[in-house]
């Protein structure tokens, strides 16, 4: 179990709902990764259309937590009047906040989500920023009032696993008691491994499980990969060493010569 | 009255935005709406005055990452 805002979750996988092929394998994709929280949007519905009733039927059904997001938004006004429709929608205050700052990246615009951040924790929303590996602008949304942060490790839907070691590393190392969640960029099972060796609380991906061939059973090997790379990371790894030491000892060893 | 809903334009004679949602056949509590970017709640559709012009955004869940 970890907590996130006070509520305690079993996995720490978050897995989101778009893309998959149908509606009956990302059920069965949500199962298999054993996860406790989706991802959702708002979009247009269209007259007299019921999209987002057959949705919504299908994600509560599912028995999983829900985690909105902003995705899409590139002010501060959108995101934050999208956050307050999802509020109503979904009766929940919790929001995965996205202020979009380039269309070919999808990086955050970290200038607007702060602020979006400030005004909607003041009012009364459950916040999971969704920002770069950048330790001063996260230092700003601890301050904005958030208590948990998602930095990307690589652009959305690219894939590339973590690109910036070192960066992520030294966010860990910053914030040892505020839970980070590596939130966009990973392609493989072993991506997600990786990031939950570093110390991070958890994973949230999309389109690596979603546009797999196979996506339950990726969803299943990336749960697998987040609980080996935790219960590694509370198991103490052993140090790189450039030279090599001997595993099978060298006391008693026969002499033939 | 002219309005744009959902990006499309309309020329209605409904006062209300609840009006507006019944008579462009939107129904349904998985709804959420704004006017000019601004949340409409639920509780006050039915009292919301819609001016001339107006932006409505009709939103309702979907996938998403």
């Amino acid at each position: 179990m970890f907590e996130l805002y006070g509520t305690e979750l079993p996995s720490r996988l978050l897995l989101g709902t778009a893309q998959y092929p149908s509606p009956a394998i990302l059920a069965d994709a949500v199962k298999a990764s054993g996860t406790s929280v989706v991802t959702v949007s708002l979009r247009r519905e269209m007259a007299g259309g019921r999209a987002g009733e057959k949705f919504w039927s299908l994600i509560r059904s599912l028995g999983v937590r829900i985690l909105p997001n902003t995705a899409g938004c590139h002010s501060v006004k959108e995101a934050v009047t999208t956050a307050k429709m999802a509020r109503e929608v979904f009766g929940t205050s919790w929001i995965k906040l996205e202020v979009i700052g380039n269309h070919d990246t999808l990086q955050p615009d970290v200038f607007g989500l702060v602020e979006a951040a400030r005004i909607l924790c003041e009012d009364g929303f459950t916040v999971f920023p969704y920002t770069t590996d950048d330790i001063v602008v996260a230092e700003r949304l601890l301050a904005a009032g958030c208590k948990v942060l998602m930095p990307w490790c690589a652009p959305i839907g690219s894939a590339l696993g973590p690109v910036n070691m070192m960066a992520l590393r030294s966010m860990r190392g910053h914030f040892p008691g505020v839970p980070l969640i590596v939130d966009a960029g990973l392609g493989r099972p072993s991506h997600a491994a990786t990031v939950m060796e570093l110390g991070y609380d958890a994973v949230l991906l999309n389109t690596a499980v979603a546009r797999a061939a196979d996506p339950v059973g990726m969803a299943r090997a990336f749960g697998k990969a987040v609980d080996a790379g935790r219960e590694a990371f509370c198991s103490g790894m052993l140090e790189p060493r450039d030279v090599a030491v001997p595993s099978t000892p060298t006391i008693g060893r026969a002499v033939f010569s | 009255m002219k309005l744009m809903v959902n990006g499309e334009a309309y020329d209605v004679a409904t006062t209300t935005l609840s009006e507006l949602l019944a008579a462009l056949d939107y129904e349904g509590d998985w709804l959420a709406t704004a006017v000019n970017s601004d949340l409409v709640n639920k509780a006050n559709r039915a009292e919301f005055q819609l001016s001339d012009g107006d932006r409505i955004e009709i939103l309702s869940p979907m996938q998403g990452g």
